[in-house]
Protein backbone atom coordinates (compact mmCIF):
# COMPACT_ATOMS: atom_id res chain seq x y z
CA UNK A 1 0.00 0.00 0.00
CA UNK A 2 2.94 2.35 0.04
CA UNK A 3 2.22 6.10 1.05
CA UNK A 4 -1.24 5.45 1.87
CA UNK A 5 -0.55 3.00 4.68
CA UNK A 6 -1.58 4.01 8.41
CA UNK A 7 -1.83 7.41 7.45
CA UNK A 8 -5.49 8.20 8.31
CA UNK A 9 -7.47 7.81 11.28
CA UNK A 10 -10.65 5.89 11.15
CA UNK A 11 -12.78 7.10 8.53
CA UNK A 12 -15.95 7.13 7.10
CA UNK A 13 -16.40 7.02 3.35
CA UNK A 14 -19.11 9.06 1.30
CA UNK A 15 -20.51 7.63 -1.86
CA UNK A 16 -24.07 7.72 -2.98
CA UNK A 17 -26.12 4.51 -2.31
CA UNK A 18 -26.30 3.40 -5.96
CA UNK A 19 -22.71 3.13 -6.29
CA UNK A 20 -21.98 1.13 -3.26
CA UNK A 21 -25.27 -1.48 -4.25
CA UNK A 22 -23.71 -1.48 -7.65
CA UNK A 23 -20.11 -1.84 -6.81
CA UNK A 24 -21.04 -5.22 -4.52
CA UNK A 25 -23.19 -6.44 -6.68
CA UNK A 26 -20.33 -6.25 -10.03
CA UNK A 27 -17.27 -7.58 -7.45
CA UNK A 28 -19.30 -10.65 -6.33
CA UNK A 29 -20.83 -12.23 -9.75
CA UNK A 30 -21.74 -15.98 -8.74
CA UNK A 31 -22.47 -17.85 -11.88
CA UNK A 32 -24.30 -21.28 -11.72
CA UNK A 33 -22.38 -24.20 -11.90
CA UNK A 34 -24.14 -25.21 -15.30
CA UNK A 35 -22.97 -26.05 -18.79
CA UNK A 36 -24.56 -27.65 -22.05
CA UNK A 37 -21.98 -28.71 -24.00
CA UNK A 38 -17.83 -27.49 -26.13
CA UNK A 39 -18.29 -24.20 -24.72
CA UNK A 40 -18.31 -25.54 -20.91
CA UNK A 41 -15.33 -26.89 -21.40
CA UNK A 42 -13.72 -23.35 -21.92
CA UNK A 43 -15.85 -21.47 -19.46
CA UNK A 44 -14.04 -24.45 -17.00
CA UNK A 45 -10.88 -23.53 -17.90
CA UNK A 46 -11.26 -19.83 -17.41
CA UNK A 47 -12.41 -20.51 -13.59
CA UNK A 48 -9.59 -22.82 -12.91
CA UNK A 49 -5.71 -21.78 -11.66
CA UNK A 50 -4.85 -19.96 -15.73
CA UNK A 51 -7.10 -17.38 -16.28
CA UNK A 52 -9.15 -17.41 -12.77
CA UNK A 53 -12.00 -15.90 -12.93
CA UNK A 54 -11.64 -15.71 -8.76
CA UNK A 55 -9.82 -12.37 -9.36
CA UNK A 56 -12.95 -10.84 -10.87
CA UNK A 57 -14.85 -11.94 -7.58
CA UNK A 58 -16.71 -14.77 -9.63
CA UNK A 59 -16.89 -17.57 -8.00
CA UNK A 60 -18.79 -20.72 -8.86
CA UNK A 61 -22.49 -21.56 -7.04
CA UNK A 62 -23.37 -25.06 -7.47
CA UNK A 63 -27.30 -23.26 -6.71
CA UNK A 64 -29.40 -21.09 -8.89
CA UNK A 65 -31.01 -19.95 -5.20
CA UNK A 66 -27.28 -18.76 -4.68
CA UNK A 67 -26.19 -17.47 -7.92
CA UNK A 68 -26.48 -14.22 -10.05
CA UNK A 69 -25.22 -14.66 -13.32
CA UNK A 70 -26.37 -17.70 -15.91
CA UNK A 71 -23.83 -19.08 -18.40
CA UNK A 72 -25.82 -20.20 -20.94
CA UNK A 73 -22.89 -22.11 -22.36
CA UNK A 74 -22.91 -23.98 -25.26
CA UNK A 75 -26.22 -25.17 -28.04
CA UNK A 76 -29.43 -24.92 -25.94
CA UNK A 77 -31.85 -28.06 -27.67
CA UNK A 78 -35.70 -28.03 -27.46
CA UNK A 79 -35.48 -30.67 -24.94
CA UNK A 80 -33.24 -28.54 -22.65
CA UNK A 81 -35.20 -25.27 -23.59
CA UNK A 82 -37.53 -25.87 -20.18
CA UNK A 83 -34.78 -26.97 -18.08
CA UNK A 84 -32.85 -23.50 -18.91
CA UNK A 85 -35.92 -21.51 -17.90
CA UNK A 86 -36.78 -23.14 -14.70
CA UNK A 87 -33.13 -22.66 -13.54
CA UNK A 88 -33.33 -19.36 -14.83
CA UNK A 89 -36.57 -17.95 -12.72
CA UNK A 90 -35.34 -19.89 -9.69
CA UNK A 91 -32.41 -17.67 -9.49
CA UNK A 92 -33.03 -14.58 -7.33
CA UNK A 93 -32.82 -11.24 -8.80
CA UNK A 94 -30.67 -9.02 -9.80
CA UNK A 95 -30.30 -11.82 -11.88
CA UNK A 96 -28.08 -11.70 -15.45
CA UNK A 97 -27.38 -13.94 -18.26
CA UNK A 98 -24.50 -14.21 -20.23
CA UNK A 99 -24.95 -16.27 -23.86
CA UNK A 100 -21.11 -17.87 -24.35
CA UNK A 101 -20.91 -18.99 -27.93
CA UNK A 102 -22.59 -18.54 -31.28
CA UNK A 103 -24.95 -21.56 -30.30
CA UNK A 104 -26.25 -20.25 -27.54
CA UNK A 105 -26.30 -15.92 -29.37
CA UNK A 106 -28.78 -17.88 -32.53
CA UNK A 107 -27.99 -21.34 -32.60
CA UNK A 108 -24.84 -21.67 -34.92
CA UNK A 109 -24.74 -23.91 -37.15
CA UNK A 110 -27.31 -26.30 -35.66
CA UNK A 111 -30.22 -24.82 -37.64
CA UNK A 112 -32.26 -27.61 -37.45
CA UNK A 113 -35.44 -29.03 -35.66
CA UNK A 114 -33.62 -29.72 -32.30
CA UNK A 115 -32.00 -26.55 -31.61
CA UNK A 116 -33.53 -23.02 -30.43
CA UNK A 117 -31.94 -20.30 -32.08
CA UNK A 118 -30.63 -18.47 -30.11
CA UNK A 119 -31.62 -18.38 -25.96
CA UNK A 120 -32.99 -14.97 -26.58
CA UNK A 121 -36.31 -16.89 -27.31
CA UNK A 122 -36.04 -18.85 -23.82
CA UNK A 123 -34.44 -16.13 -21.28
CA UNK A 124 -33.81 -12.02 -21.61
CA UNK A 125 -29.84 -12.45 -22.49
CA UNK A 126 -27.31 -8.93 -21.10
CA UNK A 127 -24.09 -9.98 -22.55
CA UNK A 128 -23.22 -12.09 -25.89
CA UNK A 129 -19.66 -13.40 -26.39
CA UNK A 130 -18.81 -14.27 -29.39
CA UNK A 131 -16.88 -17.25 -30.68
CA UNK A 132 -16.98 -20.81 -30.90
CA UNK A 133 -16.20 -21.76 -28.66
CA UNK A 134 -15.29 -17.96 -27.12
CA UNK A 135 -11.45 -18.52 -25.59
CA UNK A 136 -11.63 -18.10 -21.71
CA UNK A 137 -10.13 -14.51 -22.30
CA UNK A 138 -13.23 -13.75 -24.04
CA UNK A 139 -15.26 -14.68 -21.42
CA UNK A 140 -13.71 -12.39 -18.99
CA UNK A 141 -14.16 -9.53 -21.35
CA UNK A 142 -17.72 -10.82 -21.15
CA UNK A 143 -17.83 -10.57 -17.31
CA UNK A 144 -15.72 -7.18 -17.41
CA UNK A 145 -18.79 -6.00 -19.60
CA UNK A 146 -20.77 -7.33 -17.58
CA UNK A 147 -19.78 -5.41 -14.75
CA UNK A 148 -19.55 -1.91 -16.56
CA UNK A 149 -23.79 -2.15 -17.30
CA UNK A 150 -23.94 -2.98 -13.61
CA UNK A 151 -22.16 0.27 -13.11
CA UNK A 152 -24.45 2.13 -14.84
CA UNK A 153 -27.41 0.63 -13.27
CA UNK A 154 -29.99 3.06 -11.42
CA UNK A 155 -31.22 1.16 -7.97
CA UNK A 156 -32.40 3.76 -5.97
CA UNK A 157 -32.36 6.53 -8.12
CA UNK A 158 -34.80 7.41 -10.49
CA UNK A 159 -34.95 5.67 -13.90
CA UNK A 160 -36.21 8.57 -15.31
CA UNK A 161 -33.90 11.63 -14.73
CA UNK A 162 -36.64 14.27 -15.77
CA UNK A 163 -39.03 12.74 -13.18
CA UNK A 164 -35.65 13.20 -10.80
CA UNK A 165 -35.00 17.14 -11.58
CA UNK A 166 -38.38 17.86 -10.98
CA UNK A 167 -38.44 15.21 -7.50
CA UNK A 168 -39.02 16.17 -3.72
CA UNK A 169 -35.08 16.09 -3.53
CA UNK B 1 -21.85 -71.95 -45.71
CA UNK B 2 -20.63 -68.50 -46.17
CA UNK B 3 -17.46 -67.05 -46.97
CA UNK B 4 -15.88 -66.01 -43.71
CA UNK B 5 -17.08 -69.59 -42.69
CA UNK B 6 -19.90 -68.63 -40.50
CA UNK B 7 -21.95 -72.00 -40.25
CA UNK B 8 -24.90 -70.44 -40.63
CA UNK B 9 -26.60 -73.33 -43.70
CA UNK B 10 -28.24 -75.41 -40.24
CA UNK B 11 -29.79 -72.03 -39.15
CA UNK B 12 -31.59 -70.87 -42.03
CA UNK B 13 -32.65 -74.19 -43.62
CA UNK B 14 -36.17 -74.16 -41.54
CA UNK B 15 -36.58 -70.23 -43.37
CA UNK B 16 -36.33 -71.69 -46.94
CA UNK B 17 -36.49 -69.12 -49.55
CA UNK B 18 -37.69 -66.36 -47.23
CA UNK B 19 -34.56 -65.86 -45.76
CA UNK B 20 -32.06 -64.70 -48.43
CA UNK B 21 -28.14 -63.98 -48.23
CA UNK B 22 -27.62 -60.16 -49.12
CA UNK B 23 -24.53 -60.71 -51.35
CA UNK B 24 -24.00 -56.75 -52.05
CA UNK B 25 -22.59 -56.66 -48.29
CA UNK B 26 -18.77 -56.99 -48.29
CA UNK B 27 -17.51 -56.19 -44.83
CA UNK B 28 -19.89 -58.93 -43.45
CA UNK B 29 -22.46 -61.71 -43.61
CA UNK B 30 -25.52 -60.24 -44.39
CA UNK B 31 -29.36 -61.62 -44.31
CA UNK B 32 -32.35 -60.59 -45.58
CA UNK B 33 -35.69 -61.40 -43.59
CA UNK B 34 -39.05 -60.46 -44.05
CA UNK B 35 -40.48 -58.84 -40.35
CA UNK B 36 -42.89 -62.15 -39.55
CA UNK B 37 -39.38 -63.95 -38.84
CA UNK B 38 -37.28 -61.70 -37.82
CA UNK B 39 -37.90 -62.94 -34.18
CA UNK B 40 -37.61 -66.84 -34.76
CA UNK B 41 -34.41 -65.83 -36.81
CA UNK B 42 -32.93 -63.71 -34.00
CA UNK B 43 -33.76 -66.22 -31.56
CA UNK B 44 -32.22 -69.21 -33.39
CA UNK B 45 -29.18 -66.98 -34.01
CA UNK B 46 -28.30 -66.50 -30.68
CA UNK B 47 -28.99 -69.99 -29.10
CA UNK B 48 -27.45 -72.15 -31.88
CA UNK B 49 -24.33 -73.76 -30.25
CA UNK B 50 -22.50 -72.82 -33.31
CA UNK B 51 -22.85 -69.66 -33.95
CA UNK B 52 -23.86 -67.94 -30.66
CA UNK B 53 -24.66 -64.43 -31.55
CA UNK B 54 -25.60 -63.07 -28.02
CA UNK B 55 -24.51 -59.20 -28.49
CA UNK B 56 -27.10 -56.98 -30.59
CA UNK B 57 -24.61 -53.84 -31.06
CA UNK B 58 -27.28 -51.57 -33.28
CA UNK B 59 -30.35 -51.61 -34.80
CA UNK B 60 -30.45 -48.74 -37.59
CA UNK B 61 -33.18 -47.28 -39.13
CA UNK B 62 -33.64 -46.98 -42.80
CA UNK B 63 -35.98 -44.16 -45.20
CA UNK B 64 -35.26 -45.39 -48.31
CA UNK B 65 -38.25 -42.37 -49.64
CA UNK B 66 -39.48 -42.57 -52.53
CA UNK B 67 -39.00 -45.89 -52.94
CA UNK B 68 -41.37 -49.03 -51.92
CA UNK B 69 -40.95 -50.63 -49.66
CA UNK B 70 -39.83 -47.37 -48.04
CA UNK B 71 -37.90 -48.29 -44.64
CA UNK B 72 -36.04 -51.14 -43.73
CA UNK B 73 -34.01 -52.12 -40.12
CA UNK B 74 -30.49 -53.23 -40.32
CA UNK B 75 -29.61 -55.38 -37.06
CA UNK B 76 -25.75 -55.74 -36.44
CA UNK B 77 -25.06 -58.96 -34.58
CA UNK B 78 -21.75 -59.83 -32.87
CA UNK B 79 -21.05 -63.29 -31.25
CA UNK B 80 -18.89 -62.73 -28.23
CA UNK B 81 -17.51 -66.43 -28.27
CA UNK B 82 -16.67 -66.45 -32.18
CA UNK B 83 -15.65 -62.83 -32.68
CA UNK B 84 -17.81 -63.10 -35.37
CA UNK B 85 -20.04 -60.63 -37.20
CA UNK B 86 -23.40 -60.57 -38.76
CA UNK B 87 -25.69 -58.08 -40.16
CA UNK B 88 -29.59 -58.26 -40.49
CA UNK B 89 -31.61 -56.48 -42.91
CA UNK B 90 -35.51 -56.40 -42.65
CA UNK B 91 -37.66 -54.01 -45.21
CA UNK B 92 -41.10 -52.83 -43.73
CA UNK B 93 -44.07 -51.09 -46.13
CA UNK B 94 -45.34 -47.61 -44.92
CA UNK B 95 -46.82 -47.62 -41.87
CA UNK B 96 -43.93 -49.12 -40.55
CA UNK B 97 -44.54 -51.81 -38.14
CA UNK B 98 -42.21 -54.89 -36.87
CA UNK B 99 -42.27 -57.14 -34.02
CA UNK B 100 -40.07 -56.03 -31.45
CA UNK B 101 -36.37 -58.20 -30.17
CA UNK B 102 -36.57 -57.05 -26.71
CA UNK B 103 -36.98 -60.61 -25.17
CA UNK B 104 -34.06 -61.36 -27.63
CA UNK B 105 -31.95 -59.01 -26.68
CA UNK B 106 -32.32 -56.77 -23.44
CA UNK B 107 -30.59 -54.14 -25.41
CA UNK B 108 -33.04 -53.95 -28.40
CA UNK B 109 -35.24 -52.00 -25.92
CA UNK B 110 -33.35 -48.27 -26.31
CA UNK B 111 -32.07 -48.83 -29.69
CA UNK B 112 -35.70 -49.47 -30.51
CA UNK B 113 -37.08 -46.68 -28.95
CA UNK B 114 -35.08 -44.90 -31.02
CA UNK B 115 -35.76 -46.11 -34.13
CA UNK B 116 -39.48 -45.13 -32.88
CA UNK B 117 -38.38 -41.83 -32.19
CA UNK B 118 -36.42 -40.73 -35.81
CA UNK B 119 -38.42 -42.64 -38.22
CA UNK B 120 -42.08 -43.84 -36.79
CA UNK B 121 -41.46 -47.31 -36.78
CA UNK B 122 -43.88 -49.22 -34.89
CA UNK B 123 -42.49 -51.93 -32.71
CA UNK B 124 -45.50 -54.86 -31.77
CA UNK B 125 -44.70 -55.53 -28.24
CA UNK B 126 -42.26 -53.17 -27.01
CA UNK B 127 -42.30 -52.94 -23.06
CA UNK B 128 -41.58 -49.45 -23.09
CA UNK B 129 -42.80 -47.79 -26.33
CA UNK B 130 -41.80 -44.09 -25.37
CA UNK B 131 -39.80 -41.79 -27.51
CA UNK B 132 -35.96 -41.56 -26.49
CA UNK B 133 -34.42 -38.22 -27.84
CA UNK B 134 -36.91 -35.98 -28.62
CA UNK B 135 -39.25 -34.50 -25.96
CA UNK B 136 -42.60 -35.54 -25.02
CA UNK B 137 -45.53 -34.55 -26.85
CA UNK B 138 -43.42 -33.86 -29.76
CA UNK B 139 -44.99 -34.70 -33.22
CA UNK B 140 -43.59 -35.69 -36.53
CA UNK B 141 -40.26 -38.24 -36.96
CA UNK B 142 -36.84 -35.94 -37.95
CA UNK B 143 -34.61 -38.44 -39.57
CA UNK B 144 -37.75 -39.17 -42.14
CA UNK B 145 -36.57 -38.23 -45.46
CA UNK B 146 -40.07 -35.77 -46.06
CA UNK B 147 -38.99 -34.18 -42.78
CA UNK B 148 -37.80 -30.49 -43.09
CA UNK B 149 -34.13 -30.53 -42.19
CA UNK B 150 -34.66 -27.38 -40.10
CA UNK B 151 -38.01 -28.66 -39.04
CA UNK B 152 -41.02 -26.68 -38.46
CA UNK B 153 -41.86 -23.25 -37.47
CA UNK B 154 -43.10 -22.20 -34.51
CA UNK B 155 -41.47 -19.60 -31.30
CA UNK B 156 -38.06 -20.62 -31.03
CA UNK B 157 -37.41 -21.81 -34.45
CA UNK B 158 -38.57 -18.97 -36.41
CA UNK B 159 -36.08 -19.98 -39.39
CA UNK B 160 -38.42 -23.28 -39.71
CA UNK B 161 -40.51 -24.62 -42.90
CA UNK B 162 -44.44 -23.81 -42.88
CA UNK B 163 -46.47 -26.19 -41.48
CA UNK B 164 -48.32 -28.31 -44.57
CA UNK B 165 -51.83 -26.80 -43.79
CA UNK B 166 -53.88 -29.95 -44.72
CA UNK B 167 -52.29 -32.44 -42.41
CA UNK B 168 -52.85 -30.07 -39.02
CA UNK B 169 -50.32 -31.96 -37.27
CA UNK B 170 -46.73 -32.48 -37.99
Amino acid sequence: MGILSNRFQDNVFFTSSDAIINWSRKSSLWPQTFGIACCAIEMISAGCARYDLDRFGVVFRPSPRQSDVMIVAGTVTRKMAPIVRRLYDQMAEPRYVIAMGTCAISGGVYNTYAVVQGVDHVIPVDIHVAGCPPRPEALLHGFVQLQEKITGTKVLRRQDSADAAVGTI
Amino acid sequence: MLRNGLPLAPVLLPFGQRVSIDNSATDMPCLLVPPADLVDLCTQLRDDVSLRFDFLSDICGVDLHPKTPRFMLVYHLFSLPHKWRLRIKCHLTDPPIVPTVTQVWTTANWHEREAYDLYGITFDGHPDPRRIYMWEGYEGYPMRRDFPLRGYKDDYNPMGAERPAKEGGR
